[in-house]
């Protein structure tokens, strides 16, 4: 039995070309919304950005009851039901905004979606530099009509900028993009900068 | 900005515009908006071409005009940098003058094409300014720097006397100043020689500034070189001058065309001026004034009916004319060896000649009788010179510009056509006489003679009328009138004309600390660049002579 490196997280469970479904080995151990993640290796792998973290039941059918009634914590709860973690599933929600071909990476969609089963992985912040090296992805994912889209682009941005040598910088270039393609929408833009303002 | 200017340094990039509106750039988020002024100096680098433009008007674009009714919220100074620029930017209009081909090493053309879509542009660099204007030498006189740079602005000197030119502005301005300066320019270029009707005696000798100080005038400066006429001896002597020259004229110089000239300031009627003529036809030609100012009683009647001129208009005439009597520098007879041939004599000796009036010069009556009495002498010697030297350049008279202030009692629409100002504005140039006016009012200049100033150089205006005289017949007119409009108040003027490629505002060359007129005074550099003709008019440009007077005034150089 091999065991999982620690960036290894999830598995691809649904794909298409623009959106992943992964699930996670762990029940709960979910990246950060708004992570970048790699689906397949380094060299020839799609990279996607979190939008949506999800836990339920592993059977639709079967749904989840109260359990805790005479639980003083929550951890009581998991400890006295050990087959819960079994039965219950952490998904995560995939954008799809590049991939890496021969190990350069590209800022836009795939040709083919990661099979099933592709191993997902979180990125370290070289590779998290790397890939936010260019904000041609940014349409990619404010094209997403979810209300966590512009979250998870705060979030991604966020995280993303103490990995650049000048961080004040790139959020500026940053902004300055989102500016450009939000310059329809002075509202959202706005709310946006709110959120990774410095 | 004051930024080095050794390179260009970019602005952003041409997204719109047209030949006779101007081009629409862009401004990079980068540049601070606020230092972006009207009137800079930009160069446009295009695929074929590199153009030469001003910047006529800076605006504020907005993206969406949502944000001028939800504004993003700037209080976040991210926020504020992020949207400024980027959702609501900074856009330029310019108005392209020159184009240099990329390739070739020609000298710029005027920019008759608009550059391809997303062009850059930039700030002019040290070396663009030196191609567009050229770089001073015998020829090219240093009139100022652009704005914010420290480049210098030159006048080819040549073309200036070419044609008549215009300082122009407010009270205040700096027309003076610039003024000294011209003059300075054409006594060292050596392209012309000077005649200045000085009417409050600040050219020949020391002036003085707005906050008192005294500057120099030109007799300080090149000694050997200006003669100095005065009107007014005591005046002058008071001011530590000592003239070259006394002038006097005589009452049997005065012709009836003078008193044309006055027929304004001497508030006479158009029937009251033309009896001039009738009286010099029927006293002998050169006595008929002082023969008139004699007549009285009686004889005054029949003086009338012999002329057949109302009586009453005639009367008006004398009384009008008695106040010449009042002026001292006007004598019964003419003095064998007179003014105009003294004055005539000088100029044609190479020196440049200021006549100071002293106390006269609030006198408008004696300002203009004397500038016209003296300039129809000099104009019908220059065209005489000039008629029998045709077909052999070398026995051409020098070029002569004649400097007159308050240039609109001269060249106002009632009298140009009478005066012999009017005349030379409109044809003198082949007669290599031009003129230099000044003055604050130009708007009330003869629109014929306005069109014919090759050269202006004019500081703030503010009234509409003037503005739009000094811009007539301009090309980009409309937005030369945002820079003129927004000049400041002093020590800075817009060039534009013959004498430059194209407009450009400087803000003026200093005059008036010692290290001014050291350098104002040293000997031009005579090496010239290949390309550069040499002056017409080299016997001027005699380094020594020069050398001796900058001795003569400074000592030895330091260091």
């Amino acid at each position: 039995m091999t065991t999982t490196t620690p960036d290894r997280i999830a598995e691809v469970i649904e794909a298409s070309t623009t959106r992943l479904v992964a699930q996670c080995y762990r029940l709960y151990e979910a990246p950060p919304l708004g992570a970048l993640v790699r689906a397949g290796p380094h060299e020839d792998g799609v990279y996607g950005v979190l939008t949506g973290i999800a836990t339920q039941g592993l059977d639709p059918g079967r749904k989840s009851i109260a359990r805790g009634v005479k639980a003083d914590t929550e951890e009581q709860v998991y400890d006295e039901h050990p087959q819960l973690a079994r039965l219950l599933r952490t998904t995560l929600d995939v954008v799809t905004v590049g991939h890496t071909n021969s190990g350069s990476i590209f800022q836009h969609l795939p040709p083919y979606p990661p099979r099933i089963h592709a191993f997902l992985y979180t990125c370290p912040p070289e590779e998290v530099q790397a890939f936010t090296a260019s904000f041609d992805f940014l349409p990619l994912l404010l094209a997403v009509p979810s209300p966590a889209t512009d979250e998870a682009v705060a979030s991604l941005l966020r995280t993303a900028a103490p990995a650049h040598p000048d961080a004040p910088a790139f959020l500026l270039a940053a902004g300055r993009e989102l500016a450009r393609l939000l310059g329809g929408n002075p509202p959202r833009l706005n709310t946006l900068l709110r959120r990774i303002a410095p | 900005m004051t930024t080095p200017f050794t390179q260009r340094q970019p602005l952003g990039m041409v997204v719109g515009g047209s030949v006779e509106r101007g081009l629409q750039v862009r401004l990079e988020p980068e540049i601070p908006l606020e230092s972006i002024k009207v009137g800079a100096f930009v160069v446009v680098q295009g695929t074929q071409l590199t153009y030469f433009g001003v910047v006529t008007d800076v605006s504020l674009e907005a993206v969406d005009p949502r944000y001028r009714s939800s504004p993003p919220d700037v209080s976040n100074p991210f926020i504020a940098q992020v949207v400024t620029g980027a959702g609501v930017y900074g856009s330029l209009q310019v108005t392209p003058m020159l184009a240099l081909a990329v390739a070739g090493q020609d000298q710029p053309q005027p920019a008759k094409s608009v550059p391809a879509p997303f062009s850059r542009v930039s700030t002019a660099s040290e070396r663009d300014v030196q191609l567009v204007f050229g770089k001073e030498d015998a020829r090219h006189f240093v009139i100022g720097t652009p704005l914010d740079m420290e480049t210098e602005v030159c006048l080819d000197m040549e073309k200036l006397v070419q044609r008549s030119s215009g300082i122009f502005g407010k009270s205040g301005t700096g027309k003076t100043f610039l003024t000294r300066l011209l003059l300075i320019g054409i006594l060292q270029s050596g392209a012309a020689t000077n005649l200045v009707f000085d009417m409050h005696s600040e050219y020949g000798w020391a002036g003085y500034r707005e906050d008192g100080a005294s500057v120099k005038g030109l007799k300080q400066l090149f000694p050997s070189q200006v003669a100095v006429f005065t009107l007014d001896e005591a005046s002058s002597r008071r001011r530590g001058l000592s003239p070259d020259f006394v002038v006097n004229i005589g009452f049997d110089e005065i012709e009836p065309e003078d008193i044309q000239a006055l027929r304004e300031t001497l508030n006479l009627s158009d029937v009251a001026a033309d009896a001039a003529h009738s009286l010099e036809r029927h006293f002998s030609q050169r006595h008929w004034l002082q023969k008139f100012l004699d007549v009285t009683g009686d004889d005054f009647s029949t003086l009338a009916d012999t002329i057949n001129v109302n009586e009453s208009a005639l009367s008006t005439l004398q009384r009008r004319l008695q106040r010449l009597q009042r002026l001292d520098f006007i004598v019964e007879k003419a003095p064998a060896k007179g003014t105009v041939v003294q004055l005539l004599d000088y100029l044609d000796r190479g020196y440049h000649v200021v006549l100071e009036f002293g106390r006269y010069g609030d006198d408008l009556t004696a300002y203009i009788l004397l500038a016209n009495l003296l300039t129809r002498r000099i104009h019908q010697r220059y065209r005489e010179r000039k008629e029998a030297a045709i077909g052999d350049r070398s026995q051409e008279p020098k070029p002569l510009v004649i400097t007159i202030e308050e240039a609109h009692k001269f060249l106002n629409p009632q009298v140009a056509s009478q005066t012999i100002f009017g005349a030379i504005a409109r044809e003198m140039r082949k007669y290599n006489v031009t003129l230099l006016v000044i003055d604050q009012r130009p708007g009330a200049i003869d629109t014929e003679v306005m069109s014919q100033v090759g050269t202006k150089i004019t500081c703030l205006l503010d009234d509409e009328r003037d503005v739009e005289a000094v811009l007539a017949g301009v090309s980009g007119r409309r937005e030369l009138r945002n820079v003129l409009a927004r000049l400041e108040s002093q020590q800075q003027a817009l060039v534009f004309g013959h004498a430059v490629p194209m407009p450009v505002v400087v803000r003026t060359r200093e005059y008036g600390s010692e290290a001014s007129y050291r350098r104002l005074a040293a000997p031009l550099i005579l090496s010239q660049s290949k390309d550069m003709p040499a002056p017409a008019h080299p016997e001027l440009a005699e380094g020594a002579r020069r050398q001796r007077d900058v001795d003569a005034l400074f000592g030895d150089p330091p260091g």
